[in-house]
């Protein structure tokens, strides 16, 4: 029998080996993702300034945007955002999931179209929607004249809760087909013998809705709603785009507050605490997910 | 499509320069291209940043002079253009993280964010002032910091404003001309308004529009931001008169300017939507190419003036820095001052029908000017200007209150959001104390 050298024979060990496996993916993933983001934690914690490095403030960052009223309306303004857009998805991504679940004819099709608003760009998206919602050239305004629902334009982003509702429709609107398509995935992976013995015991449409289909989707919308949370609390394309974070500041969102102090400022420690405090959020939304979902 | 503006860079170039010259209309240009002290170094090549989009004769007389330029140096330039709002953020990358192009055409305080990162300016900025007849006031304003006592940028000169409206219009509203102060230009808009044709000034988070009229109605009044010690000013009598004056302008407004960015006042007039608005020279300019209908009832004029009873307008400033990264600021130096010299810079402007008047005070002389009445504004937009900050010290807080539409957003508290003036002036007291402390 040949004698193993001392290496291979740690190799042997799946627990060696299963480490140097996932090194290079660490490796990437610690330089990729972890690096940025503790670069920016380290930042936060500085009186950095473009081109300097300043020195260590500890929590002075923290104390001064949270004595702010911008970044207080801007952190509320990024949590309202995010709650409603993502209710609004959920609904009405889970409504098309359930039409587009039947089969008509042109139904292939509607699922590719269903999903442009994803995949067109979403500045492009943005500035489309800027026209539409342009005070004095807006198509939306055009048609509801037309349509005399309407004698004058609406000021869409003229006034502080026209704008955030039109940002939320609009975030919906790019946010819709993620749902939709996660949500079609997971009908189609729910057995039709579930449904034909609940017929037979004579549930209806709207038990069969709430006893099975509902909860056999509830692990995809954990996810799609974790994921979309965050997508949506870190926006920004949208709003810069759109509104530039007025009128007056209105729809100021973590990430344009912390663009407009960090890069057109040149403060980069305030602008660092800024962007990372949604993290906070982010943790809390995980834990309650998690635990809903953990609960059920 | 460029050959077209080229063709009109060659015409105004042949008729107008040519002209010039030759009656003896430019006494203060005289060429110095044999004079320069600025040798580029053996191999150099050069990256700029600059903006784009407003005038399509810009872009393509100033690739035309580049080339002079690679032409009688030998040194290649690669010009990479941005859209104006998106050359701040890039060359604030560049500061940072100590790479990116040589050279900057930017905006405004933009040098004043990162002063140290910028090659000392202040042997070219003399050498051009000496040739040119002098810098306007507003040069010095927005290129000498203060903090480390040299120039940090080269002024190029500013993307004036000056008042645009329909002539038919205001003739209906009983005006023959543009009123010469803020009273009459009120009772003009309010007759326009009646006459349903609103006017149209921007309040949203528009950087070159909402900031340009707020800060000329402020000043117009007396007031500022800040003392020369840069004290918080704002808060005072003169401003409250400003915000009193805007709210009723507000009124005549068309509905939906709080929500306006820089292209909506623009797209308003030229649809004929608004009676009258404040711009540069690029609204009258694009009336000119691509709306004949009409051009001939467009004009502008010189901003009326307040009960300070001077010119008080408030104008784009553009500025072209180095980076200390550069390995070539020798030939970066004599890159700008070739572009910026008579033989250059002449059919630039004139080409761009005065879209940028020069910070040089030479510059005025050009035939240009006086070639049509409706440009005739735009030539003077830079004597006795103010800068952003003012009454304040140029520098960071002043940028970064800019930046952060501390002005514009209480105008727009008190003509959107009808806070009482004395509340918008509190809210932004508190702001510019932030800002100030923290720069």
């Amino acid at each position: 029998m040949i004698q193993r050298s001392g290496l291979l024979s740690r190799l042997d060990s799946p627990r060696v080996l299963g480490y140097l496996l996932i090194t290079p993916a660490a490796i990437i993933l610690l330089g990729l993702l972890a690096y940025p983001l503790l670069l920016g934690v380290w930042l936060s914690l500085t009186s950095a300034t473009l081109g300097k490095t300043g020195e260590f403030v500890g929590l002075q960052n923290y104390a001064t945007i949270l004595a702010d009223p911008i970044f207080r309306g801007a952190a509320g303004f990024s949590v309202m955002y995010t709650v409603c857009a993502e209710i609004g998805k959920l609904v009405l991504g889970l409504a098309l999931a359930l039409l587009l679940n039947q089969r008509f004819r042109g139904y292939r099709a509607s699922r590719a179209l269903m999903l442009l608003p994803w995949v067109a760009p979403t500045v492009l998206s943005a500035l489309a929607w800027l026209w539409l919602l342009d005070p004095q050239f807006s198509a939306l305004s055009w048609l509801l004249i037309r349509l005399h629902l309407i004698h004058s334009n609406i000021d869409f982003l003229g006034h502080p809760w026209s704008a955030r509702f039109s940002l939320i429709v609009v975030n919906i609107w790019r946010g819709l087909p993620y749902f939709a398509i996660g949500y079609l995935a997971g009908l189609q992976s729910i057995s039709k013998d579930l449904y034909e013995a609940a017929a037979i015991d004579g549930a209806g449409g709207w038990q069969a809705f709430r006893r099975i289909t509902w909860p056999l989707l509830l692990p995809i919308t954990t996810i799609l709603v974790a994921f979309s949370a965050i997508f949506t609390l870190t926006d920004f394309q949208l709003i810069q785009t759109i509104t530039h974070g007025g009128p007056t500041d209105a729809t100021q969102v973590f990430t344009t507050l912390a663009y407009q102090r960090a890069i057109t400022g040149g403060q980069l420690g305030e602008g660092a605490a800024i962007a990372i405090s949604p993290i906070v959020f982010m943790v809390v939304l995980a834990v309650i997910v998690v635990r809903s979902v953990r609960d059920r | 499509m460029t050959h077209p503006d080229r063709r009109r860079f060659l015409e105004l170039s042949a008729a107008g320069i040519g002209a010039g010259a030759m009656a003896g209309g430019l006494p203060l240009l005289a060429s110095a291209a044999d004079a320069s002290p600025f040798k580029p170094e053996k191999d150099a090549k050069l990256e700029l940043l600059r903006w784009t989009g407003f005038v399509k004769a810009d872009d393509a007389i100033w690739a035309e002079n580049t080339k002079k330029f690679t032409a009688a140096t030998g040194v290649p330039v690669n010009i990479q253009s941005l859209s104006w709002p998106d050359v701040t953020p890039k060359a604030a990358l560049a500061a940072q993280v100590g790479s990116g192009p040589d050279i900057v055409m930017g905006w405004n305080d933009d040098p004043f964010v990162y002063p140290d990162k910028l090659v000392d300016m202040s042997d070219l900025v003399d050498h051009m002032g000496k040739v040119h007849g002098g810098w306007y006031d507003n040069a010095r304003s927005y290129c000498y910091d203060t903090d480390v006592k040299h120039w940090v940028a080269l002024p190029v000169g500013c993307t004036g404003n000056a008042i645009n409206y329909r002539v038919s219009w205001a003739k209906e509203a009983g005006f023959n001309e543009f009123p010469k102060d803020l009273d009459g230009m009120l009772k003009l808009a309010r007759g326009m308004k009646k006459n349903g044709h609103p006017t149209g000034f921007a309040l949203g988070h528009a950087v070159g529009d909402s900031n340009s009229w707020t800060h000329w109605i402020l000043w117009a009044f007396g007031g500022k931001q800040a003392n020369p010690d840069n004290s918080i000013a704002i808060n005072s009598a003169e401003t409250n008169n400003a915000l009193d004056y805007a709210k009723q302008l507000y009124e005549t407004m068309i509905a939906g300017v709080s929500g306006w960015l820089d292209p909506s006042n623009n797209q308003a007039y030229l649809a004929g939507q608004i009676g009258m608005t404040m711009n540069g020279i690029s609204i009258w300019y694009v009336a000119k190419t691509d709306f004949p209908a009409i051009f001939p009832d467009c004009a502008n004029a010189i901003p009326p003036y307040g009960p300070v009873k001077v010119h008080t307008v408030s104008n784009n400033f553009t500025s072209a820095y180095v980076f200390k990264y550069t390995k070539y600021p020798n030939a970066a130096k004599e890159y700008l001052r070739f572009m910026l010299d008579q033989a250059q810079a002449g059919p630039w402007v004139t080409g761009m029908l005065g879209y940028v008047t020069p910070a040089l005070k030479g510059y005025a002389s050009l035939p240009i000017w006086t070639s049509n009445p409706n440009i005739t504004p735009y030539r003077d937009v830079l004597a006795g200007a103010k800068y952003d900050g003012y009454n304040g010290r140029p520098g960071k807080a002043a940028a970064q209150a800019l930046d952060e539409f501390v002005l514009v957003d209480m105008f727009a508290d008190v003509c959107v959001n009808n806070m009482a003036p004395k509340d918008a002036m509190r809210k932004a007291e508190t702001r510019l104390s932030t800002i100030y402390k923290r720069a």
